[in-house]
């Protein structure tokens, strides 16, 4: 244990480990997984339960489906704009209903699609597409900030969501429907963690593949300087915008499938504050500048994994938000500037060897 | 006012053996400065000189490390701006410092509004306003919000503030920075008059012409250090600019740049400008013609539109007038990026805030510019990427631990070459240089200088901006003169000696000629 030699060696590697940017987001997962582990005897167990994975984990995965690509575009629009999309919910909203009305016609509750349904998806995207390219000429264009720019349709999308199906609820009878947002027969794996985890791996392609995660960064760090080396930062803004549009608009897709039915007035609610928080959890800078989109998933899972672990642990839902923001407090002053620093100064005295090592042997419990 | 009867008894503001440090610098050493009631005194220098410094310590913002204030006589110790403002030393800074959505009366009162039965007298706080106003012959309407006034009028409320809470000092930076000429006028007639009510008055400006139109007498500082105080009349232009720049005119040390005069004769240029301006820029339009092969300084005080000039070249600012050739053929330049294509290049004057993008590594860094001329799906594979970082830290000798450090941890100099390696490698045949040298060590310097020699040797046009005359005189073959935002003159090689360079940056001397 007080090997001093070994813990000389190691330090360095103790110094990288901290100062990477994804350290923090992966122990904040661990200790919810540990914490999950000591609680729930159960939770790694998966069977296959009417026919696909069931589980506390395969869980998990499904319900942050809708998060993960929400958080997707936030992280894109945080790091260009150092501002926030508040409207995702409400576009996730607006895209569903777009799509619902495509499926639906007029009528407010069917079992026959109206339109081919890869078409009304389509469709759907496009309209998320559309209130992105709002948010974004705000922004871009007009220089509004980002938070008052998207508070327009924030106020505004659930209403105008609401026009589009004619003020009802609409329901999708049709099973094919649910092929997006439940299990395509045959599949033993939701069809959400299929397509969240591929529209990950796509715009990590997207960003990797073309220079718009290098854009995005250097428009966001300085917007000045972007511009004398001939980026158009006012384009790179507006497509970050335009994408996160069509990323919620999938999010919309995908939780009004998961239900069968179109219900603008609860689909995505409050979940851009869950999708910031899952940005902040990933490590990334609220002002902008450098982002990682693993991190932000990470974060999306982290939070998901502790609305599932307090539910696992019989915390009713209305007490849900009180240990949810508990937790959240902790980890946000956890990531702080001001006590990354004290931790940093405290590891260098010997006492906070006692503690890591203390921590260490708390695992081994 | 009663401050003229106090000028009577001849009062004034006194600072002695006034010194001030930073970590690492030495920003005022030994400085004395002396400011009469009625009078108004030009504080002139260089970048660094200290000019700014100095009014901080006067006003209580740093406090000096040596040295005494007095006034009247009487030792003052100034802890804050408030503290000074206390004693009747008021700033009114370039940035007008006011609320623009509250009313003029509002801003001249705000935080000693007249009150009734505590609350504001609003009938009382406007007659006033209206009174201080026509006392001042300023034109504006007391209950007009004040960002629907001019600016000149906007920096004249912020002045009658300050005359307003008792002032008999007043220091005016750089208020004439953003106004025309007819404001510039309007201006000095409230100056003129604030004198003959006896305040004493301290006009910082980088503006020449305008020292010798309103003030008495100059102050001179350069580098931290007092050159001298003058009485305007007795001090030419011509030995203002020496005093401040730190040349001697006799000293005849030119270096001979071996260019022909004719060598460019029938030889299209690579840019040409044709009565070019932008309207960022407020540089009067100008013609100017660089060939390939030169390198041409663009000499000048600061503020004197250098660098507005090759912005509105590179279209950083966006020209609103005039033509702009290359290789002969009219373009349009509508932004940095067609500039570019055209095979320009810009290093800006300002690296921290137009240059660097601190947290991408020194690789993004590097090749950020030619991503960009490339475009956003033509990506650049990691592999090329890491070549050409490669290639330039070796070329250019940037002394960085890996490529993948980011930039903000390299020392300035080493940034700098970061960023000439990133226009380098966009392989341009025009290169704008904007103060490549400023801050950073000697050794780099003369890396930098002979870097610039190196391209134009290639065949590359290079427009050179540099404070440090020495610098320019071995580099430049050609010279073009700024001076208060106007292209005044270019000096080819016989005409490329210090004494010419100041007598034509100085100016009103060009009649004797």
């Amino acid at each position: 244990m007080n090997n001093s030699i070994e813990e000389h060696a190691s330090k360095p590697f103790i110094k990288r480990l901290l100062g990477h940017r994804l350290t923090f987001p992966l122990v904040v997962l661990l200790v919810v997984v540990i914490q999950n582990i000591i609680t729930t005897p159960n939770f790694f167990d998966i069977s296959i339960r009417n026919g696909f994975l069931s589980g506390y984990i395969p869980n998990i995965l499904d319900e942050a489906s809708e998060l993960v690509i929400v958080t997707l575009g936030m992280t894109l629009v945080i790091a260009v704009s150092g501002g926030v999309d508040l409207s995702v919910g409400a576009v996730m909203a607006i895209a569903a209903s777009f799509c619902g009305l495509m499926l639906n016609g007029a009528e407010y509750r069917t079992d026959v699609f109206h339109n081919p349904y890869g078409l009304a998806l389509l469709v759907g995207l496009l309209g998320g597409g559309l209130c992105g390219a709002f948010n974004g000429f705000l922004v871009s264009r007009l220089k509004i900030q980002p938070m008052i720019a998207t508070l327009i349709l924030y106020t505004a999308g659930r209403s105008i969501a609401k026009q589009i199906t004619h003020g009802q609820t609409i329901y999708i009878m049709n099973p094919v429907y649910k092929y997006l947002g439940v299990q395509i027969p045959g599949v033993p794996i939701r069809t959400t963690i299929i397509i969240s985890v591929s529209i990950v791996i796509l715009v990590v392609l997207l960003v990797r593949l073309t220079s718009l995660g290098l854009y995005v960064q250097s428009v966001g760090i300085n917007n000045s300087a972007s511009r004398l080396v001939g980026l158009n930062s006012r384009r790179v803004t507006f497509m970050a915008f335009v994408l996160c549009g069509v990323l919620a608009g999938a999010a919309g897709l995908v939780g009004s499938s998961s239900v069968g039915s179109v219900n603008s007035g609860e689909l995505g609610l409050t979940i851009e504050m869950d999708a910031i928080l899952a940005v902040a959890l990933g490590g990334n800078n609220l002002f902008g500048g450098k982002f990682s989109i693993a991190g932000s998933v990470i974060g999306a899972y982290t939070i998901q994994a502790i609305t599932t672990t307090l539910y696992a642990m019989n915390v009713r839902a209305d007490q849900l938000n009180v240990f949810k923001a508990i937790i959240i407090i902790v980890i946000i002053v956890a990531s702080s500037p001001v006590f990354k620093e004290k931790i940093t100064r405290m590891t260098r005295t010997v006492f906070s060897r006692k503690v890591s090592l203390g921590g260490l042997s708390d695992e081994r419990q | 006012m009663n401050t003229i009867q106090q000028e009577q008894k001849n009062p004034s503001l006194t600072m002695n053996g006034i010194g001030k440090s930073f970590p690492g610098v030495r920003a005022l050493h030994d400085v004395d400065f002396y400011l009469r009631r009625g009078e108004i005194h030009a504080l002139m220098g260089e970048n660094g000189a200290g000019k700014s410094t100095l009014i901080k310590v006067l006003t209580g913002v740093f406090s000096m490390d040596t040295g005494s204030v007095r006034l009247d006589g009487d030792p003052l110790l100034i802890r804050s701006p408030q503290d000074a403002q206390r004693h009747g030393i008021s700033t009114v800074y370039q940035e007008v410092n006011l609320c623009p959505n509250l009313t003029v009366a509002e801003n001249l009162f705000l935080g000693w509004e007249p009150r009734k039965m505590g609350l504001i007298d609003w009938k009382q706080m406007n007659l006033k306003a209206a009174e201080l106003l026509r006392e001042l012959n300023i034109s504006a309407d007391p209950t007009a919000q004040l960002d629907s006034c001019s600016i000149a009028i906007q920096q004249m409320i912020a002045i009658a503030r300050a005359v307003n809470t008792e002032c008999s000092f007043l220091i005016l930076d750089e208020p004439t920075s953003s106004l025309d000429a007819d404001e510039v006028e309007q201006l000095f007639t409230l100056m003129r008059q604030l004198k003959d009510n006896g305040v004493g008055i301290i006009f910082i400006t980088h503006f020449i012409e305008q020292v010798y139109e309103v003030c008495d007498r100059i102050t001179v500082l350069r580098n931290g250090e007092l050159v001298g105080e003058f009485e305007v009349e007795k001090l030419p232009r011509l030995a203002l600019v020496t005093k401040m720049m730190g040349k001697e005119i006799d000293n005849l040390s030119e270096l001979s740049v071996d260019t022909d005069e004719s060598r460019f004769e029938g030889e299209i240029p690579i840019v040409e400008a044709r009565n070019l301006t932008s309207d960022a820029s407020k540089v009067a339009p100008f013609d100017l013609k660089m060939y390939a092969g030169e390198v041409v300084g663009f000499g000048g005080l600061l503020g004197s539109g250098r660098s507005e000039l090759v912005r509105a070249i590179y279209g950083a600012d966006k020209a609103t007038q005039g033509q702009l050739l290359i290789k002969g053929k009219n373009v349009k330049i509508k932004n940095p990026l067609d500039a570019m294509k055209h095979g320009m290049a810009y290093l800006p004057e300002d690296r921290k805030v137009d240059g660097i993008f601190e947290d991408l590594s020194v690789r993004e860094n590097i090749i950020i510019a030619l991503q960009a001329k490339h475009g956003m799906f033509k990506r650049m594979s990691r592999k090329e990427m890491e070549k050409y970082a490669d290639e330039y830290i070796a070329l250019l000798n940037i002394k960085t631990s890996n490529i993948e450090t980011p930039i903000k941890t390299l020392s300035g100099g080493n940034q700098q070459k970061v960023i000439l390696a990133r226009w380098l490698l966009t392989n341009p045949e025009f290169m704008i240089l904007d103060e490549p040298t400023r801050g950073i060590d000697v050794g780099t310097k003369t890396e930098i200088q002979k870097l610039i020699l190196k391209l134009a040797g290639e065949g590359k046009s290079v427009a050179f901006i540099s404070s440090e005359m020495d610098e320019m005189l071995r580099t430049c073959s050609r010279m073009v003169v700024m001076r208060d935002r106007r292209k005044v003159r270019e000096l080819t090689q016989g005409q490329l000696n210090q004494n010419t360079i100041m007598r034509t940056i100085a100016g009103g001397e060009e009649d004797n000629e």
